[in-house]
């Protein structure tokens, strides 16, 4: 086990290095001096200033050396100021981090414990009622982009019903509680979770029918085992394996979830983070938080084979 | 998604070419798609979706940004059949220009994610080797990484305006295009009539686009119908985050943008439920139309 740990953080070492290079070559292409942002408008400079400035902060470097330097200060923990306001942008972005893992874990809870045992349920009832209509449901929960129902929920649970706050994550005149935050938390992570309990569903239902189909499943039954017990001991266990991987092939997904439900919910987490970023053009923040995605995703790709290594042994002695 | 459909969706392709002649396979499976009921509902909501939009000029009774500060704020009525934004343009001529837009990006997107796509799945699917290994680290590098992330940062820093919307959407939605080709040519270059003409000597170029070529569309269908739909979806979102196309072009995403302002979302619901209902009708559509192919094609095949 240990090795196949050491084996996947391995392979994922080529993966990252090429992020960094995706990351840091994104904004190589970006028109505009950078060295801009380090001087006043309204000042005079000359161009020996701005060479000046320039070779202050390492800018008249080629690229592959500005590209080590950057490397190694990330290694560091180094990731730079924001052009903003000046602050150290690690310390911006570890603020927002817990608010939006909140948000995201969430929202993938809600997903895995409504979706897969609804995709239980309409697998085991294939070309029903049940089946066709939450099937038809699923996908127009697929086919809805968070963005619109974030609108929707917005405008009907919040604005029109009062029953939810409209945004933020605390309330403005008490300090947070547990009850207010979850309160506060309701709306966006439902929001979120929309397009994964109906994925989730999807698949879970998919791989019931392909294991329901198996021979194991046949023995079964025919050794007399009761309905119930096959079910449970035999088809669901088996089916929910190429799940997992589905669960954590989303998480990507989410991620970019998270931006528009922020958005829309003024949520304060890294999303509505990342969009200051980008539209303020602020590049050392736009490069950390990137590299905060990148490191994230490639962390949870890494837990979810894992957690399939642990589940289904064959995959381990590959 | 899954590895498994590239495993076994071959098999209707090999078969309508090796054996006996190509057209039975090919009007099965177009009767197979016709029986898919929702399918065909869907073509025919998409095809009038698609006619009114391209057709914009005809159906719109307004420029699309004509502005007419006396009627702003406007709620439906016979002058304007959906109301008006709040500097007076009419919202159902917007949400037929919009939905050229939408559509356009969602197919230029497209093909373009399918070009590179195909180019690169067949150089790797063929030569195998350390070819077919840098591309696919390539292949899982992008894939890995959210893909709108990157968009972005890309958004952000280049100057806005449709093409690089299209190029940039399309520029990274090759991957899964790329994986399916691979692994239709990894497993067409071991068959028969690739070998014969192999012995005949063909070379390699003739050999990927006049032989395996023609084999890799049919299972590349579906896959290419989702791709639209989510290609429409992203932009949609990069213009509702303020990013995607500029105004004042409409896109059915850039009118969405205004429900982002809690007193439009409040007041003025039509400037923002005729483009959500587009977008999730179009989507809904192609994804029932891509679900149908792909039954068509072949029943065991999931993407």
């Amino acid at each position: 086990m240990l090795k196949y740990l050491l084996r996947r953080i391995l392979v994922t070492i080529p993966v990252l290095i090429t992020i960094t290079i995706i990351i840091f070559g994104l904004t190589e292409i970006a028109p505009g001096d950078v060295a801009d942002f380090f001087i006043s408008p309204e000042m005079e400079m000359s161009a020996e200033q701005m060479d000046a400035v320039r070779a202050r902060f390492g800018l008249d470097q080629p690229a592959p050396v500005r590209y080590i330097n950057w490397l190694g200060n990330v290694v560091q923990g180094d990731f730079g100021f924001r052009f903003t306001d000046g602050r150290p942008v690690r310390d911006v972005i570890f603020r927002r981090f817990g608010a939006t893992i909140l948000l995201i874990g969430t929202a993938l809870t809600i997903g895995i414990v409504i979706g897969i045992p609804l995709g239980v349920f309409t697998g085991l009832r294939q070309y029903s009622f049940w089946d066709f209509s939450l099937t038809g449901i699923s996908f127009l929960g697929i086919s809805t982009p968070a963005f619109v129902t974030g609108i929707l929920a917005l405008m009907v649970f919040s604005i029109t019903l009062g029953w939810f706050p409209s945004g933020g994550m605390r309330p403005v005149d008490r300090d947070p509680t547990l009850g207010t935050t979850i309160h506060h938390l309701i709306l966006p992570s439902l929001v979120l979770s929309l397009n994964y309990i109906a994925s989730f569903m999807r698949y879970m239902r998919f791989s019931m029918l392909e294991v329901i189909r198996s021979d194991y499943i046949t023995t079964a039954h025919s050794k007399g085992i009761s309905r119930t017990r096959v079910t449970w001991r035999h088809t669901v266990p088996n089916a929910i394996l190429p799940v997992i991987t589905v669960v954590g092939l989303s998480i990507p997904n989410l991620v970019v979830g998270a931006v528009f439900t922020e958005t829309i919910f003024s949520w304060p987490g890294m999303g509505t983070l990342y969009l200051d970023a980008v539209l303020g053009r602020d590049v050392p923040l736009l490069m950390g938080i990137n590299l905060m995605i990148a490191l994230f995703v490639l962390v949870a790709n890494i837990l979810t084979d894992v957690a399939y290594a642990v589940v289904d042994p064959r995959i381990r002695y590959d | 998604m899954t590895e498994k459909p590239l495993n076994n969706s071959p098999t209707t392709a090999v078969i309508n070419l090796n054996q006996s002649p190509p057209r039975p396979a090919k009007n099965r499976t177009l009767k197979r798609f016709l029986k898919h009921r929702i399918a065909i509902v869907a073509v025919i909501l998409l095809g009038l979706i698609s006619l009114i939009s391209l057709s914009a000029p005809i159906f719109a009774r307004y420029e699309y940004d004509a502005i007419d500060l006396r009627a702003g704020g406007e709620s439906p009525s016979s002058a304007h059949w959906l109301g008006t934004d709040r500097v007076g343009r009419d919202i159902w001529s917007r949400t037929l220009y919009g939905g050229r837009v939408s559509l356009a990006v969602g197919v230029g997107a497209t093909v373009i994610a399918t070009v590179i796509g195909t180019i690169l799945g067949a150089i790797s699917g063929f030569y195998r080797g350390w070819v077919d290994n840098v591309i696919m680290r390539i292949t899982d590098t992008v894939m890995t990484f959210p893909s709108i992330v990157i968009m972005l940062t890309l958004a952000a820093l280049l100057p806005r305006s449709l093409l690089n919307i299209v190029l940039i959407i399309g520029g990274l939605s090759w991957p899964s295009v790329a994986r399916l080709v691979r692994a239709q040519f990894m497993s067409i270059r071991e068959s028969e009539f690739v070998l014969a003409a192999r012995c005949l000597g063909v070379r390699d170029r003739r050999i990927i686009i006049n032989h395996i070529l023609p084999n890799v569309f049919a299972p590349l269908v579906a896959l290419i119908t989702f791709s639209v739909g989510s290609a429409i979806l992203t932009e949609a979102g990069l213009s509702f985050l303020g990013l995607g196309v500029p105004p004042p072009t409409p896109s059915w995403g850039n009118m969405l943008e205004s429900a982002r302002n809690l007193n439009i979302l409040q007041t003025l619901p039509w400037m923002w439920i005729p483009p959500a209902v587009m977008t999730v009708l179009t989507v809904l559509c192609v994804n029932f139309i891509g679900d149908g192919i792909r039954d068509a094609i072949d029943p065991r095949l999931v993407i």
